[in-house]
Order: C-alpha cells, then structure tokens, then sequence
C-alpha cells in the first residue's frame, strides 16, 4: 500500500518523445543565424524524454492516487463540491468555444459574445444585481474585483474611505483581499453563532467606512437573521455591503442577496453553478454590481448592437482590467450549460436539497458530535470534536480517519471562530443513501474514540502515504526535482 | 422534482425530513425574514433535457468562426499551437478534474506530485530556482510579480517596458492603483526596448523594471543588459516570457532575471476565446517565502516514504489572511497539469523543435511578404514567431479579405499605439502549413 511513485523524470531514455513533431515545410535557415548568439539557449531545459505509453501509465498512476467528486463522497464545508456534468466538459471543448482566439473580429464570435451576455444576465436575475462582469478568474480575484470598484466609486464621490469592515469567522481572502487592495481591516467579533454584533458595528462604521464584507449564510452555515439592520447602518454611514459568494448554494431562488441590501457581490461558478474545482482550479469569479457602480467595471464590457454584441472598451470611468482577455470563458461556457440543464425550478430544487441535505447530517450527527448551534443550518453545519477531546482524539483524527473509510473529510479547524470546527457540506448532488454511509462512518469513528482511540490517532491505514511532515516540508523547501 | 444531477425521490425527502424533525423544506428557511424571500421563480428560460442542450450549445458554438475551419495568423497573447492528444485525455480523467486543492495530502499524492513536477519543468525553463503552482494568466502574473517586487525591495515604483503586451499594462495599473504605486513607462525603438530608455527611468526608488521576451511586436529583448542596469538600481528583473520560445531562449534566469512570469497558454492549452489560461512565475530562492501561490514541497511520511505537500503556506491568505502575500486562493491547477502533460508529450529535444518551426515558417512568412513587397517591414530587431508589417489597406479591409479566403488575420496594432496604425501583427505557429502561408502572402498580395 505504502509506496512511492517514481516522478516523470525517474522514468524513459534520452531521446525518446510522447508525440511525433511534423519535418519543416519552409525554406529557412538555421536557427542559429534567426536569434543572436548572446540570446540563444546553449543547452535544452531538462524536461522528461518518454515514450507515450509511458506517459499515459505515468499520469494513469497519478491520478489513481487522487481523490475527486467522481472518486467519492466529498463533504468539503465552504468548497460546495457538487456534481459535475459531464455534459459541461462536452461543452468547453467544441471547436466553435474551445478554438476561438479572444482576438477574432467580434462579428466572428457572436455565439461567444451571446454566452457572456446571457450569463450577465442570468447571474444578475440570481443576485438581484443590475450589472454583472464575468472577468474575474475565481473568488478571491472576484473580491479583488469588487473591492477595486467600490474604492472607485466612492473616490468618485470626492470621498477617500480606507476601512473594510470583516466579520472574525470570515473566509481569509476577505481580509487579504481587503489589504492587496491597500485598504485598512477592522475586525468586528460575531455572536458565539456567528451573527454580526449590531453594536460592535455600529461602533466600527464611520465615515472612513468603504465597506463590510459579509457571507450570508455565514461561514458557520447560517443565515444572518439581521442582514437588513445590518445593511442599514452600513449605508446609513456611506459604505457598501460586499457580498461574498462562497455559500450562495443556499439561496438560489430563495432570497437574492441584492434584495438583502448588497451592493457588490461575487459568485464561484466552482461552487455553485457546478463547474469542476479542476484540483485548485480554473474557476471564475463573475462580479454583480448594483447601477452606481457600473460606470467602474472592467473593460471591455458586452453591450447588444445592432441585432447582436460587440466589446465596448470606451469606458472612461473604468478600474481597467483584471484579466488579459474577457473571463475563464471555457469555464463560464460550463456553467452556462448547468443553467440552462437546471432552469429556474431546478436551481430552486438544487438550493432546497443542499438546505435539506445538510440538516440531515446535522440532525444524525449532533448526537455523537458536538454542535455549538441550537439551530436548523443552511447548506452546510459546523460541528466539533469536543465530546471526543477526553479521549485524546481531535478533529484532524477525525478526519484522517475518514480517509481510511473513503470518505473526503469535511473541511476542519475553519471557521476559526469555532473550536475543533468540522464543517460539513454535503451538496445537493449526494444521494441519501451516500449520506447514511457517511454518517454511519462518522458514528463509527466516534465510537472507535471511545473504545480504540489509537486506530483514529494513527489514521490513516490505507492511504499511499502516510501522515507526512509537513514542518519538515516548510523548513527545508524542496520544491523542484533536480538532476 | 428528482432530475439527473438531483437524486432524491419524494419519499427520500419525506424520510429525511421526518428523521429532521420538520414538516417541510420550508421550515429549514425559517431563518430567512419572509420580506427577504423570493416570491416568484428566478426570470431564467426553463430547463433543457441533455439532449436538446447539446444541440443548443452545438448551436451557440457554431456561431463562431473557430480555428478549426480558418487558418490562423492572429497571435498578440492567445496563440493557436498544436495539442498533443495526450494532454486532454490526461485533464479529462475526472480523478483530477473534479478533485479540489490538496488539503488533504494522503488522498492527493498524484495531484501533488504532478504540480511538483509542473514546477520542476518551469524552474528548467525560466532558469529559476522556484516555481509557484500557477497564477490566473500572464497579465495577472505580472502584476503579482511587480506587487512582489514592491513588497521584497520596499520600494514604490515599477518601470515596465511600452512593449510589454498592453492588456498586461492596464492590469498592472489596475493592481498598482489602490497601493500607491507609480508605474512608468519605457520606449521602445526598432521594435526593442533600449537600455538607454530604461536607464532613464530606473532609479533609487524602483523596485522592479519588467520586460517581455518575445515583447508584444515578436521581438527579442536584451534580457541581460536590462538585468545589469536593474540592478544596479538596485531593482528586481521581471522577465514575461513566452515558455515556447524559452526552447530557443536563453533561460532569462540564466541571463539575471529574478523574477520570470509568463502565459503558459502555449503549453497545451486551447485559445478558448481567452482562458482559462495559465500564469506560471518563477524566482530566485531569496525570493521565495515572499511569492504569491501554492507551492508545493516534497517531504516524508512517518516511515519515511517520499510524498508531497502544499508548503510555506504561511505566505497565504487562509493562513496570514491581511499580512498574505497575495490574496490568490483558487488557481488554475489543472492548466499546470495541462502543462506539465504537454512539457511532457513534447519532451526535452521536441520543445526545442516546436520553437524552431515556430521561428522558421514565421521568418518565411516574413521574407515572402517583404520580397515579394506585399508589405513593408516595421522594425529591425530579431523576432520569434511574430512580426510588425505596415500595410498598403488599412488591417481592417486587409483582414476582411483575408476572412474571405478562411485566414483569420493579423492585429491592428493601431489599436494599441496610435503611431503604428496601419501596421499588422502576424503570428505563425508551427501549426500552419506552408500552403496556408502562401495563401495568406497571396490573399494580401491582391489586397495591396
């Protein structure tokens, strides 16, 4: 079981190739005399030689020792690792998406152009929003995004506000979003179940206020029943509430957080609208503005003309670009096609099963495991590792563990405001039958606690590899193979 | 309602939510202020079955001219290179695709390992020391290495080069704007940018000069002239280098560059309309607990067999949240999978070939359109796989021609540089065929 698998660069012969390259059909003469000598590689890039069956056993191996949604269960709080169909994947690669240079005249990508304009418009519907642009590549660049607008909108009002307001159980991009942006963090403390503290801020709001940066439902799964006091005295001192994402697999077609009060907002079309995580990646970030901000999007933006679209770069008021070009398009493509499969009740559907999923783990669950919230969650719920800390067991036991049973474990000692938190998000996409063997793991586990507490604290078994040292990774970085 | 991506039945959701304790799904919402409820259905067209959206989505795509059907000649950032067939049946296994960032390194070996390989062959290209896991494209990469240079010299002003793709420079100012950073700019001259020009503006307060190799106009920087007068400034070097290219280039690492960022569409990746593509950024190991990105490093099991984890993770915002270095979170992991499968496919020698097609057909196409006095040559510095012509119509009615004949044109460089309206910049990959360039050097023959 436990075994390492050779790297690329372990494996093949000098001067064998993984694809056969086409003779030279021009006359030209040698490379040499094309680039100077001064600029010239001298010696090639040491790059595997395999043959292409080596290649593909190579990668084969690889991905057989990696774990994704179609692997298993994959109850990972915050990330809403749902299915992902394989109808999308068809989609991003036909030749009419895939092989369609960004730079084409506009009259040649019309098909492209009307995909961009229809997911502004989708995204908008969803949010409650009046303007949307899909350049940003994922969530974080979409908060960059956003914050990069307000700060111009309100510097258009004459008004240099500094401050960005986020909540101590926030994700931790909101803050270092807030700061690439060269904006100053005050940190207000929620309620022990995560709600905003009205006091705390109202004492934080003033007018250095640019804006608060808020997920609802909350990083602990669950709903802020005060949004619109909270909105309220926000706007009352001149700031704009931003609206993170991450959990908007809650809410679609139950409440638009532009109705709530938001002004800004991004989505992760990784998360909610069903494109693959793609293991860290590509995901975007599409960003929905309230009217006062449209003025500020990047450029270019897609405006109707003449029967169909064209880009508009005359945007004078404009933060610019945060891409090079219009968006992870292949990705946008994907998500397009999941709306379009789900339509208005299926995406109602989806929210309510993610809702009802959740609760279920939750209701089974808390007997064994400790829940901090007396409540009914959203789409996901937070629990902890108390009633197992008297055996010496903790959260990250836990989730080792689960690894031996299969199972992907839930996202663990996030939020921080939550003690040994393990957050549970089951997404919509999970039968109850898959629900019921992972709760029954899950009780397992905790049983095992009391009874054998060594085989949770040695965990994983099973696994290719151990627990590895991750200090010993930190201390003496070994980041690329040397020959 | 049960649909395929929906799998609960009537009765599932009856048993669960009596196993809840609740009457009804509404019940779950309670929390939510009834003014706050939608009360109507989302204004989005009704559901598709899967088969008449595939002939929807065939539909869509088949409003576009894509390159399958035209021969391309349009480069300036998205460039139509030939994919190994291997790389997309190695992203296409959903092991990788649908697995999220590797937080849980025992079930995520293989990914790791791929990205640390990914790292290793872009630390063998650039010449560097560290690679990170992938930044979102090279215009972003660029400004995270500027934003860097800042943080490391503690400095406040960047000099990049006006031949530095222009998309790039707009995202550059965009990240620089609300941090107080002043960005200037160099002039270019013969299609290069001169020391002389850089040397101006560099200075005691410059943390970074930045240059592009192949720049926008195809041309070929002097990488180690720029490295010596950055540094006597006590600047960084940022280099923005096409990775094909860097299998005919000298390694900018190996030339002085601290810093070498770039768009790794190249490697594997199809133009799709403009991403996902790729940012790859690369280091000196000064430099390295100060990059933006996942990395990630090899280590041991308890028992000591080799295996890979996500590291220096204090750099990162789920970590360090506002004192991060970046604020990147996702990436674009499975195009440095891509990559690496490409890096891979092509291997040590036919990286080298790719570039020399690439050179070659571009250096062809170059001398029939100036022999034949199709066009006029537009600057004098050696170049890659593109190049500057000044056309006798304007690009717009050249261009409209060239359609005609199922050829995608050149970028109207006056678009960019006001000064060089009526120039075209043509990119030949090794992907066309001699017959497509003799097509082209014809249609535009016609046209003049």
């Amino acid at each position: 079981m436990r075994k390492a698998e050779a790297l690329i660069f372990e494996k093949g012969q000098p001067g064998r190739r993984a694809v056969d390259l086409p003779a030279c059909d021009v006359p030209a003469p040698d490379a040499a005399a094309l680039i100077p000598d001064a600029y010239r590689r001298k010696t090639p890039a040491t790059l595997p030689e395999v043959s292409q069956l080596e290649l593909m056993r190579h990668y084969t191996a690889l991905s057989r020792r990696t774990f994704g949604v179609d692997t298993g269960f994959y109850p990972l709080g915050s990330c809403t690792m749902k299915y992902n169909p394989k109808i999308n994947e068809d989609a991003g690669r036909l030749d009419g998406f895939a092989a369609l240079h960004p730079l084409q005249d506009e009259a040649t990508a019309q098909g492209a152009l009307a995909v961009l304009a229809a997911m502004e418009q989708y995204l908008a519907e969803i949010a409650g929003m009046d303007a949307v642009t899909m350049q940003p590549a994922a969530g974080a660049h979409g908060e960059l995004t956003g914050i990069k607008l307000i700060r111009a909108y309100h510097r258009h009002r004459g008004e240099n506000r500094t401050k960005v307001i986020v909540p101590d159980s926030a994700h931790g991009t909101n803050p270092a979003t807030a700061a690439v942006c060269g904006l100053e963090i005050v940190e207000i403390k929620s309620h022990a179940d995560g709600a905003i503290d009205l006091d705390a801020l109202r004492a934080a709001v003033g007018s250095d206020t640019a804006a608060l940066m808020l997920t609802n439902p909350s990083t602990l799964g669950l709903f802020e029943r005060n949004i619109r006091e909270v909105a309220a005295i926000v706007h009352a001192a001149g700031g704009l509430l931003y609206y993170d994402g991450a959990n908007a697999n809650a809410i679609m077609g139950v409440s638009r957080p532009g109705d709530m009060g938001f002004d800004v907002i991004h989505f992760n079309l990784h998360k909610t609208f069903a494109t693959p995580h793609g293991g860290g990646g590509p995901g975007s970030g599409p960003v929905g503005v309230k009217s006062g901000l449209i003025p500020f999007l990047p450029t270019p933006v897609v405006v109707a003309a003449d029967g169909g679209y064209r880009l508009d770069y005359d945007r004078p008021l404009s933060i610019g670009k945060v891409l090079s070009f219009y968006g992870n398009f292949g990705v946008i493509v994907r998500a397009y096609a999941y709306i379009r499969a789900m339509g208005p009740d299926g995406l109602l559907a989806a929210s309510r099963d993610a809702v009802l999923n959740a609760n279920y783990c939750l209701s089974r669950l808390k007997e064994k495991y400790h829940s901090p919230f007396d409540r009914f969650c959203m789409h996901e719920c937070v629990l902890t590792s108390k009633n197992q800390k008297p055996y010496g067991v903790r959260t990250l036991d836990i989730a080792k563990r689960l690894l031996d049973y299969g199972y992907h474990p839930p996202t663990i000692y996030f939020p921080l405001i939550v003690e040994e938190a393990l957050m549970i998000e089951p997404t919509e996409t999970e039968s109850k039958e898959t629900l019921d063997g992972f709760i029954e793991a899950m009780l397992k586990i905790a049983a095992e606690a009391e009874e054998d507490a060594a085989i949770v604290k040695n965990a994983p078994a099973t696994t290719v590899v151990g627990r590895l040292d991750e200090a010993a990774a930190a201390r003496k970085p070994v980041v690329r193979w040397q020959p | 309602m049960t649909r395929s991506y929906l799998p609960h039945t009537a009765v599932d959701r009856q048993a669960m939510l009596a196993a809840i304790g609740v009457a009804a799904t509404e019940d779950l919402f309670a929390d939510i202020p009834a003014g706050l409820r939608l009360d109507r259905p989302l204004a989005l067209p009704a559901a598709l079955a899967e088969q008449e959206l595939a002939r929807h989505l065939r539909d869509l795509a088949g409003q576009n001219a894509s390159l399958g059907e035209y021969a391309c000649f349009l480069g300036a950032g998205a460039y139509d290179h030939y994919i190994p067939s291997v790389v997309d049946h190695v992203i296409g296994r959903s092991e990788f695709y649908t697995a999220y960032t590797q937080y849980q390194p025992e079930i995520s070996q293989g990914y790791l390992q791929a990205l640390w390989e990914y790292q290793s062959m872009i630390c063998a290209l650039t010449g560097l020391d560290v690679a990170n896991a992938s930044l979102y494209d090279g215009g972003t990469a660029l400004a995270e290495a500027a934003m860097m240079a800042c943080a490391a010299t503690g400095r406040q002003e960047v000099v990049v080069a006006r031949a530095v793709h222009p998309h790039y420079r707009i995202i550059l100012g965009t990240y620089a704007a609300d941090r107080g950073l002043t960005v200037k700019e160099a002039p270019f001259a013969d299609g290069a940018t001169g020391v002389a020009g850089l040397a101006e503006l560099a200075g005691p307060a410059t943390a970074a000069v930045i240059v592009q190799t192949p720049n926008f106009f195809g041309c070929l920087e002097d990488v180690a002239a720029a490295a010596e007068l950055a540094h006597k400034a006590g600047a960084l070097l940022v280099v923005a280098a096409d990775p094909v290219a860097l299998g005919v280039l000298e390694a900018p690492g190996a030339l002085g560059a601290d810093i070498v960022v770039g768009e790794g569409q190249p490697l594997g990746l199809p133009v799709s309309f403009g991403g996902p593509y790729l940012g790859f950024f690369a280091a000196t190991e000064k430099l390295m607990r100060k990059m933006p990105g996942r990395i990630v490093g090899q280590t041991t099991d308890f028992e000591g067999t080799r295996g890979f984890v996500l590291t220096l993770q204090a750099r990162e915002q789920h970590i360090r949240r506002e004192k991060a270095t970046s604020n990147i979170c996702s990436n674009e992991a499975l195009c440095s999978l891509a990559a690496a499968v490409y890096l891979t496919a092509v291997g040590r020698e036919g990286l080298r070939e790719v570039a020399e097609l690439c050179l070659k057909k571009a250096h062809y196409a170059h001398a029939e359109l100036v022999n034949r006095k199709v066009c006029q040559p537009v600057f004098g510095a050696p170049f890659f796989q593109e190049f500057a012509v000044r056309c006798a119509k304007p690009v717009a009615a050249v261009n409209a021609a060239l359609r005609r004949e199922k050829i995608i044109g050149g970028l109207d460089l006056g678009r960019y540089y006001p000064e060089l309206a009526g120039c075209m910049l043509l990119c030949v990959t090794e992907k066309r065929t001699k017959a497509e360039i003799d097509r082209l050097v014809r249609t535009m023959e016609a046209v003049s």
